[in-house]
């Protein structure tokens, strides 16, 4: 089942499965940035107040608005 | 001259790169307050004269922002392309490089921070990435300088590479998937004492409290350098200097000339904030109260830039600056402009959309005091208390903030979320701050002290010929009913419009009490930014949203000015 990002807690990993949103320009910078089908992400940190969540992808972190995190879909894990 | 531009993903120590490659005879700094952001060198490589471009990074070459638009304008002049990659990070960096060979210009390739991969246990196989590539590939650890002369040498090896097929993107990802698994092993490591530190400082709960005292420690370094400089330099250097101006002025004799280079004379001797002649304070102001903390606050921010700490403190605060109509990148600008806001008008091209550049800047020239606002507020304050001081500050915060959330609301546009890549840290190199902080200052020097100077000359002799008067009594009869400030100190507010910090003289001889200092030196610091960051503005917004930036300031200064009227004056 594919679940957003988001709804995992700090210091949980998933692969990621798909990339929602529009347009080929932000799923380029996502890929570029290294969140692509199939690696494997970890959330590092979730800002209060709907703010921006902190990712684990390959060693290297990026911070990501909610509204960017939630269109990242990646498997559920139990 | 062959042009050779140096092109990457950002971060990656593409500028240290530079700064190797071009030596001691990098003719610009990285803040030119000219046209465009990159820097431009020169330099003799292999017996030949070359120009090398730094660009500003990018992830791909479809632009996002203007920053990536000025490196993409920058690849169709390049003759050569150096490509610097980030080792401990291959497969994402090779988009832009398989992006770059489409551009069939001749290209080689610098992996960089090849000592960090190694640490972190990523092992490339360079002679096998050459084949796979067709390009010259060279390990470089630009901060020690080691594989600088390889990457020298090699540039006459630079290709095209023969067979070279475009490819689509798709595509492209299944080449590099494909290629860095050739090239790269990478086995696992142990997180360690960075690892630690890293999370710490941008989780929320542990991360807000380390912002907060790095801040706080930040300021007051920058006030202990500023101070000590002060104390130990620049006084002794002006008390130095005073025997000479005095027989300047004596030998001047009063007279109009007396006036424009020494000003006046009070209680029989040069005051260097009063006087206002262009010998006296218009040396004075810029050395001896601006650019010792100045010094303080470059140092500062080169270590903070240097460490990576300040992606994380734009992540801290990106909740604050997304209600305010931007993001954690806004950080930036809010920095440099309390350095000097010109630079800091510059770094809002790192926005993506008008919207956050025109709120940005307009919070900037509103309520960022640079180190010559921050200096005038000291000095004319400091004399009736600290807690003065505290309340002009306290005003500009909340100015900062009111204005944003408001402008979040009026401004159109869109304001897309932060979208931020986190460096590790990394120990910052000395020489590179030493190198830093003086390119920096000497920014500052070039820059400001003609604009003071011409602020001086332009505010005697519109002194001499009368204008100020004329203007002080066409608006002070508003401005004391409104403000409740005496007729000449709007001389002094007019006088801002050219330096804030000049106006300092002007308000300290009036005998205000502290109430209407702090509404005149509220009012003085909101309303308009200095001609330069004007000029600056005008370049980056475009005229039309200058100006409305400027009526949005001009109109906040007014109401802040009355509502602190009515609290502290009555």
């Amino acid at each position: 089942m594919q679940i957003p990002v988001t709804t995992l807690k700090a210091g949980t990993a998933a692969e990621v499965t798909a990339l929602l949103g529009p347009g080929s320009s932000f799923q380029r910078k996502l890929r570029t940035m290294g969140i692509r089908e199939g690696v494997r992400i970890k959330v590092v940190a979730v800002h209060p107040f709907a703010g921006p969540l902190v990712v684990e992808i390959g060693g290297r972190q990026i911070t990501l608005g909610r509204g960017i995190a939630r269109k990242i879909m990646v498997r559920a894990e139990d | 001259m062959k042009r050779i531009v140096l092109m990457g993903n950002p971060n990656i120590g593409k500028s240290v790169v530079f700064s190797r490659l071009t030596g001691a005879e990098v003719i610009t700094s990285n803040y030119p307050g000219t046209t465009v952001d990159f820097s431009r060198g020169r330099a003799c490589l292999e017996d030949e004269r070359v120009e090398i471009i730094d660009a500003p990074g990018t992830y791909s070459l479809q632009p996002t922002n203007r920053a990536e638009e000025v490196a993409v304008e920058m690849l169709r002049w390049a003759d050569l392309i150096i490509n610097v990659v980030d080792a401990t990070n291959l497969e994402r960096n090779l988009f832009l490089t398989l992006e770059l060979l489409e551009e069939r210009k001749p290209m080689i390739l610098a992996l960089n921070m090849w000592d960090e991969a190694e640490r972190s246990g990523i092992e490339i196989d360079k002679k096998a990435l050459e084949e796979h590539l067709d390009l010259p590939v060279v390990s470089t650890i630009a901060l020690t300088g080691e594989g600088i002369k390889e990457l020298v040498e090699k540039l006459h090896e630079a290709r095209t590479p023969a067979d070279l097929k475009a490819l689509s993107e798709e595509e492209k990802w299944i080449d590099i998937g494909w290629i860095s698994k050739e090239v790269q092993k990478v086995s696992h490591r142990h997180p360690g004492l960075a690892d630690r530190l890293s999370e710490a400082t941008i989780k929320p709960f542990t991360g807000t409290p380390i912002a907060l005292m790095v801040i706080f420690s930040t300021f007051w370094t920058v006030r202990l350098i500023g101070e000590g400089l002060i104390a130990h330099l620049f006084e002794p250097l002006f008390e130095l200097y005073r025997p000479l101006a005095m027989k300047m002025s004596a030998a001047l004799g009063p007279g109009m000339l007396h006036d424009l280079l020494i000003g006046k004379i009070i209680d029989g001797n040069i005051d260097y904030v009063q006087s206002m002649g262009l010998l006296t304070t218009g040396i004075y102001v810029p050395l001896g109260m601006v650019l010792p903390y100045i010094v303080g606050f470059y140092l500062a921010l080169s270590l903070l830039e240097d460490s990576g700490y300040l992606p994380r403190l734009a992540t801290l605060s990106d909740n604050l600056f997304h209600r305010l109509g931007m993001h954690g990148h806004a950080i930036v600008p809010l920095f440099l402009g309390l350095g000097c806001n010109v630079p800091g008008a510059l770094s809002t091209r790192n926005l993506e959309t008008r919207k956050q550049r025109f709120i940005a800047a307009t919070l900037l020239g509103l309520a960022v005091p640079c180190t010559a606002k921050s200096a005038m507020i000291f000095g004319v304050l400091g004399s009736y208390g600290q807690g003065y001081v505290f309340l002009v500050f306290a005003a500009l915060a909340m100015v900062y903030v009111a204005a944003g959330l408001v402008l979040n609301k009026a401004v159109r546009g869109e304001s897309p979320e932060i979208f931020l890549e986190i460096p590790p840290y990394r120990r910052p190199g000395f020489l590179t701050i030493l190198k830093k902080t003086w390119m920096r200052i000497r920014w500052f020097l070039a820059e400001a002290i003609p604009f003071l100077f011409l602020g001086v000359l332009l505010v005697n002799v519109l002194y001499t010929v009368g204008f100020m008067e004329w203007i002080a009594r066409i608006f002070s009869p508003f401005f004391e009913w409104w403000l409740a400030i005496p007729g000449e100190a709007v001389v002094a507010l007019l006088v801002g419009f050219f330096r804030k910090d000049l106006a300092v003289g002007m308000l300290l001889p009036l005998g205000l009490n502290a109430g209407q200092m702090v509404v005149a030196t509220t009012v003085l610091s909101l309303y308009f930014p200095c001609v330069a960051t004007f000029a600056v503005l005008v370049k980056e917004l475009g005229m039309r949203d200058t100006l409305k930036s400027a009526a949005v300031m001009a109109v906040t200064a007014l109401l802040v000015g009355g509502a602190m009227r009515m609290a502290l004056i009555g």
